[in-house]
Parts: structure tokens; C-alpha cells; sequence
């Protein structure tokens, strides 16, 4: 270590991208800790309440790039409490007193006020590149002020975001000076923009390559802007349906046909079938499709249009695909290697769109496939064993069986040989969603082979404790476990505490445990935060004093170094 | 073999003291009454066989338990495919539009009979062939028509529902006389573009 002078080794350190690989180097010694803090750039906080901010930005003063994440992954399907926490302003204000050459700022899953986004406007000159994330708690007026005063700014990425529409004019905040954009995505905007100022962003941004519109646009501006912007390379379509009963049929084909770039294509809100054809010019180089957001597109056309798209490494759709779609995915799309099928009739009434057939193709045409997401009507153990054998790929593979405890359809039995092949199979599996039938043997068959399992979502599954405890004492790289609905309790809680601070968290909802459980482990292991969720109705009498034997609802255990947090609402314990 | 056992034949759970009752589980939302002895671990399910072995003490519920943040769908995704299917209504000579959403019915009865309730001054008249509603006090006739995804304008109630669901961008209710100009459905049948 030292023979070799820190410049050295700091140049060493640049082909480190990974955090975690330069998490490790720093902890060899002294040496290298202090050089590997002075050259990070790029700084990734996966709990947001795992550390302070400032912490963070003395031990990385050199930082450029920050990601921070916030609330829970169940926060996304309603099981956080609206005010649960996950404010960003702490970490911008924090960031604009001691890193002011920050350039890009990436959250997810937290609260970002209009307050913060004028902070992070004003604050850092040479910011380039703010990407958001399932956020919450902005409006356009934030936007306005990210416009406004972000010279320079390069990239503007909000996915999925909850923002309030306060006017179209934000758009138009981008001062004529801007040219230096490369990425815009507002496809999560509700909103009408200013399309006439649109275009002329796109005009004189001559570097964008990326464009995600929202559902506001119309085929007509479309039009426009791909006429302004022939060298995407990424593009949100818009609402894909035309105005008025233009004949813009001719002129979107040859819009299209002189975009030789576009590589990745979403959007597709209300398309009508015979645009969609306009696009098949362009669907022989697509490698990424988004189709999730088009319940329009009928399976005929969306065949049609797939029979294409040959070089397709990336697709996400809706159920309403079909099994039949999906062989037709299976026969066109070798290169695929991520498919996410989505619910197109979220209440789960309708008639049964997916079931294991059609992942079944899937595998067996898609040989590349490493990450899935299925929600399916059901599964059988014979197809998931099928699944496995053809590919052992995978690194991520999520089935969600809409109705969350049913059975192999044809054997009646559990899937947990079904699950069991996949983590035997699929030694790369990283994260891994359960559904369906299961009891304790799926656990014993986790915690048996899926040795680089680091995410595990569990509902309505298992039997007992040993279920959770299989698990624990199991899956060696397993950062984060989360469960819902599943007959695990204080002996499972309390079976394994160390295990927790191996984890960035642990989160149970309608399990068995006690509030007993948690203040026993919250006393074994001080440096774990312990937040129990108490939403009370107003009739409840144990509001006041819950017993030790009463159970929790929710549950929320990560480890930090800052104790319990300062901003925790009333509804929130930590024990 | 592996059998159906379910959480209801577990035993582990009295380590912790805690009566059966107490620790079975319900798909209620969170926030429901902990007294509730109806605990139930499976929804309701035609495909089960009734002699399932899921345990005696489930009571299938009516309809499917909608349980929170089942299925794990983002709210940003669940959000943006409902808005798909709220429409505009349109009455001939009504001086303002209405919307409806029209997953909110389970068919074209339920649909009129809302229309009928929104445009208080109508009846529901059903005719051999299609549906009309009609406005007492003048006698004049509407016919429900809705434009669709395409841009023609089509009478209601010759497609699937769910189809017309997926289909139908907007609904006017048209007077009778304009309607002259939509393809009449002669009872044997016209050859008709699907």
C-alpha cells in the first residue's frame, strides 16, 4: 500500500464504479480510506435515516453525483402512511452549505417540496442532471424554478413522480439560452405545456437525445418536435392520438422515417391502431419498448408491431398481451433480456389475460432473459421448473400471482418446487418476489441456494416462524426483506439479530409480531432503528397503551448511525 | 407429498402465548377491528375445487377482498390507467357536458340507468334492438352513441362491454333524427366492419 503514491492509487480507485467495491477498498486501511474519500464522486445513500447529511458530504467533500433514497419499497402499493418521512431538504440544504460544486442529484421514493427545488436551483452552479424518482410533494412551480435558474442544465428525468399541476408556463422558464439539454423527461405530468415553447427548447438543444413527453401532447406536436430533433435517441410519444380528424397519418410516417436513432420508444397513451404503423420503420433498431401506459393498443396490432422488433432487448406491457402475444414475443425478440408484464385490469375482475403459458414461451424463445416481472392469473409448478431449465440467467424475477395465496391450478399443491428450481437454477438471482401458494419449504429452499439473493418480497406466504428463520439464517447477501401478510412472529424477529445489521432493513406488515418483539430487539441491537406505524382509528381503545402482546401492524427496522430520527410524525415509535 | 397446508394448521404460533384466533391473519385493510373473528387467508376463487383443503375456518368472502396494496401495483400506474376510462357526456341541447367513468359499471344497464339518474329529465325505453332514452316532457327521443378510439361514431351497445370500455372516447346523446345517419340495425343483420 505504500509503495505506490496516492495519486496512484486514487487512479486505480477511478475504474472502481461500483459503490460497494469502493465501500470495501476503504476499509482496507487507513491509507486508502483517506484516499478513497477524497476522490469519491459519486456518493449512493440507500436509507436516507441510515446517516446524517453532513456525515456524509465531510467524509465525501469531492462529491459531484449524489443519490439518496426514502421511504420503503411498500410505500409504492400504499403501506406507508402519507407524512411517513423521506424529506429531501435536509440533504439539499446540507449539500448547498458544504458541497456547492454538486452536479447531479438523484432521489427516490421521497417528499421534494417546491421549497426544495428552488434551493437546488439557486444553490449550485454548476448542477447538471436532476433525476426523480416515485417523488412526491413538488408541483410545476419547482420545475419552474429548476428551468429558471439551472444554466447549464443537461438532464431533467421525472419517472413516475406525483406532481401538481400549477400551469403549463413552467416549460417556458427554460431561458432562449439553454441549448445544453440532452435529457427531458415529463411523461408523468398530467398538465398541458407550452408546446410552441417545447419546440423551440427542442430546436436549440441540438445535443437531446432523450424525450419523454407527457399525455398532453398530441400526434400534431409530435410531429413538430421530431421534425426539430431527428438525432433522438430516446423517445416518450405523448398521448399518440391526433387532435382533430387530421390526416397526420402521412406526416408521422415521415417524421419517423428520418429518425435513424430513435433506440428506445414509450409512451403510446391513447394510441389509435393505424398510427402505431407509422413506427415500424423505426421498430427494427428499437431495443427498448414501453408499452405499459397503452391499454388502447389491441393484442393484433401490438403482434403486429413485435413481429418487428428483432433486436428488442427491453419490453414492458400490459397483461391484456396475452398468452398468444407473448408466443409471439417469444418467436421475434431473441435478444430479449428484460420483460415486465403489467396488470391492465388492476381489481383483477376481468378475464384472465396471462398465465404460465405464456411465460413458458417466453423462456424458450428468450434464451438471454435475466429480469421479470409477471403478473399472471396463475402458475404451475411444472411451468416455473420449465422456466428455470431454460433460463438460468436470471437476476431479478418477480410473479406476482393476482390473486396472492392460490395454488398450482392443475396439481393443487403450493408452488414451492416451482420457486425452489428457480433460486436452484438461477445462482445470479439478486431479487426475487414470491406469490402464490407457499409454505415454509420455500423459505428452506431460499435460504439453501439463493446465496446472492440481496431483495426478498414475501406475501401472504409460509406457515410458521421457521419460514422467516430459514431465510435469516440463509440468504448471506441479503440487504432487504420485506413481508406482508405472512404468520411470521417475535421467535423469527428475535431469532437472528444480528442479521439485521448486515441489512439495509427489515420490513413486516399484518404479521405476528408483537410490540413485545420489537422493544426486545430494539434493546438487543442499539444501533437498529425500530419504527413501529400506529395508525389508529378514533373507536380503538388501545390507543392510548398498547400491551406488549399486542401485535404491530407495521414495521420498519434498518440500521444507522443517527439514532432515532428527529422527524418521525406522532404515528411513528421507535422503540 | 408436499400437502395444502396453509397457516391454519399452524402450531408455532402458541410459542408466543398468543391463542389461535389471535394470530390468524386477514386480508382486511390495515386499521380493521382486531376483535374480527372472520379471519380469512384465501380470497374467493371459482377455480378451487370445493373440497379444497384449505381449512374449514375460511368463509370464502362475496366478492374478491380488495386488499390494500394488492396487487402491488404503483399508485402512479394504478392512477394513470384509471383515468383512461373516465369519458365526457354529451346530451343534444344540454348547455353543459358531464363525465363518467365507465369502469364504474359492470354493463350497458347499469351505464344507461346512470345517464338516465345524470340527465334527470329522461327515461330509460327499450326498444327490440337498442336502448333510448327519452325526455317526457317533449317526447323526443336520444339515442346513446359514443365516438371511438378511431374517431367514427358509433351506436351503443353492439360491442362486448368490456370491449366499449376500452374503446369509447366520448358518449353523446344524440336526438333521435340526427341518428338517422348511423348505420340502422336492421334485424337480420348488415354487413358491418368489426
Amino acid at each position: 500500500m505504500t509503495y505506490f503514491p496516492d495519486e496512484v492509487v486514487e487512479h486505480i480507485f477511478d475504474f472502481l464504479s461500483s459503490h460497494r467495491d469502493r465501500n470495501n477498498v476503504s476499509t482496507v486501511c487507513k491509507a486508502w480510506y483517506l484516499v478513497e474519500q477524497l476522490s469519491r464522486l459519486r456518493v449512493f445513500v440507500g436509507n436516507c435515516y441510515a446517516v446524517r447529511p453532513e456525515r456524509v458530504m465531510a467524509r465525501f467533500p469531492g462529491m459531484k453525483c449524489l443519490t439518496v433514497k426514502g421511504k420503503p419499497h411498500f410505500a409504492d402499493f400504499n403501506l406507508v402512511p402519507h407524512d411517513w418521512g423521506g424529506d429531501a431538504l435536509p440533504w439539499i440544504e446540507t449539500a448547498a452549505r458544504c458541497c456547492p460544486g454538486l452536479e447531479e442529484l438523484r432521489l427516490k421514493r421521497m417528499v421534494v417540496s417546491d421549497e426544495s427545488l428552488e434551493l437546488l436551483a439557486r444553490a449550485f452552479p454548476n448542477f447538471k442532471s436532476l433525476v426523480l424518482i416515485s417523488c412526491e410533494g413538488f408541483s410545476t412551480d419547482g420545475l419552474a424554478e429548476i428551468a429558471t435558474h439551472c444554466r447549464g442544465l443537461r438532464e431533467l428525468d421525472l419517472q413516475e413522480n406525483e406532481v401538481e399541476d400549477h400551469g403549463r408556463q413552467w416549460l417556458s422558464c427554460f431561458p432562449d439560452s439553454c441549448t445544453s439539454l440532452v435529457s427531458l423527461n415529463f411523461a408523468c405530468l398530467k398538465g398541458e405545456v407550452n408546446t410552441s415553447a417545447l419546440e423551440r427548447l427542442v430546436a436549440r438543444c441540438q445535443n437531446l437525445r432523450c424525450l419523454k413527453l407527457n399525455r398532453a401532447i398530441s400526434i400534431e406536436s409530435l410531429i413538430k418536435i421530431l421534425a426539430r430533433a431527428p438525432n433522438l435517441v430516446e423517445l416518450g410519444t405523448g398521448s399518440f392520438t391526433a387532435d382533430h380528424r387530421t390526416e397526420a397519418y402521412q406526416n408521422l410516417l415521415n417524421a419517423f422515417y428520418k429518425c435513424n436513432s430513435i433506440r428506445n420508444l414509450s409512451g403510446f397513451w391513447d394510441a389509435a391502431p393505424r398510427y402505431l404503423q407509422a413506427i415500424y420503420s423505426i421498430c427494427s433498431s428499437l431495443t427498448v419498448l414501453n408499452l405499459s401506459y397503452a391499454p388502447a393498443i389491441q393484442v393484433n396490432d401490438l403482434i403486429k408491431m413485435i413481429r418487428h422488433c428483432f433486436k428488442l432487448q427491453k419490453l414492458w406491457v400490459l397483461d391484456s398481451i396475452g398468452d398468444k402475444g407473448l408466443a409471439a414475443v417469444a418467436c421475434a425478440c431473441k435478444e430479449l433480456q428484460e420483460l415486465r408484464v403489467f396488470p391492465s385490469d388492476v381489481y383483477g375482475t376481468g378475464i384472465a389475460a396471462v398465465t404460465e403459458e405464456g411465460l413458458v414461451a417466453i423462456s424458450s424463445g428468450c434464451p438471454k432473459l435475466n429480469s421479470l416481472l409477471y403478473f399472471c392469473h396463475q402458475m404451475t409448478n411444472a411451468a416455473l421448473i420449465t422456466v428455470a431449465k431454460n433460463c438460468p440467467h436470471f437476476t431479478r424475477f418477480r410473479l406476482c400471482i393476482l390473486d396472492p395465496v392460490k395454488p398450482d391450478p392443475i396439481s393443487n399443491e403450493p408452488l414451492d418446487e416451482g420457486f425452489g428450481a428457480i433460486v436452484k437454477s438461477c445462482k445470479d438471482l439478486k431479487r426475487l418476489s414470491l406469490s402464490g401458494l407457499l409454505t415454509d419449504k420455500v423459505f428452506l429452499y431460499i435460504g439453501m441456494y439463493a446465496s446472492r439473493l440481496e431483495m426478498l418480497s414475501i406475501a401472504f406466504a409460509g406457515e410458521s416462524d421457521k419460514g422467516m428463520v430459514y431465510v435469516l439464517n440463509g440468504c448471506k447477501n441479503l440487504k432487504k426483506l420485506e413481508i406482508r401478510d405472512s404468520p411470521f412472529g417475535d421467535a423469527a424477529l428475535l431469532e437472528n439479530v444480528g442479521k439485521y445489521e448486515t441489512m439495509r432493513s427489515l420490513w413486516m406488515s399484518s404479521c405476528d409480531v408483537t410490540q413485545g418483539g420489537c422493544k426486545a430487539l430494539a434493546a438487543k441491537m442499539p444501533r437498529l432503528n425500530v419504527e413501529v406505524i400506529n395508525e389508529r382509528e378514533e373507536s380503538d381503545e388501545m390507543v392510548e397503551n398498547p400491551s406488549d402482546m399486542h401485535r404491530v401492524e407495521k414495521m420498519y427496522v434498518y440500521r444507522t448511525l443517527t439514532g432515532p430520527r428527529d422527524d418521525a410524525p406522532d404515528f411513528v415509535w421507535t422503540f | 407429498m408436499s400437502t395444502t397446508e396453509t397457516a391454519h394448521s399452524s402450531t408455532e404460533s402458541d410459542a408466543s402465548g398468543l391463542d389461535y384466533e389471535e394470530t390468524q391473519l386477514t386480508l382486511a385493510p390495515p386499521g380493521a377491528s382486531r376483535s374480527d373473528p372472520e379471519r380469512k387467508r384465501g380470497l374467493s376463487d371459482d377455480d378451487l375445487p370445493s373440497d379444497s383443503s384449505q381449512g374449514a375456518s375460511i368463509k370464502p368472502p362475496q366478492s374478491k377482498a380488495q386488499v390494500v396494496g394488492w396487487p402491488p401495483v404503483r399508485s402512479f400506474r394504478r392512477n394513470a390507467l384509471k383515468s383512461f376510462t373516465y369519458v365526457k357526456v354529451a346530451v343534444d341541447g344540454a348547455p353543459y357536458l358531464r363525465k363518467v367513468d365507465l369502469e364504474a359499471y359492470a354493463g350497458y344497464q347499469q351505464l344507461l340507468t346512470a345517464l338516465e339518474e345524470m340527465f334527470s329529465c329522461f327515461t330509460a325505453r327499450n326498444y327490440p334492438n337498442e336502448r333510448r332514452l327519452v325526455d317526457p316532457v317533449s317526447g323526443a327521443e336520444y339515442v346513446p352513441t359514443y365516438e371511438d378510439k378511431d374517431g367514427d361514431w358509433m351506436l351503443v351497445g353492439d360491442v362486448p362491454w368490456k370491449m366499449f370500455v376500452a374503446s369509447c372516447k366520448r358518449l353523446r346523446l344524440m336526438k333521435i333524427s340526427e341518428a338517422i345517419n348511423l348505420a340502422p340495425r336492421a334485424p337480420q343483420g348488415c354487413t358491418k366492419e368489426q
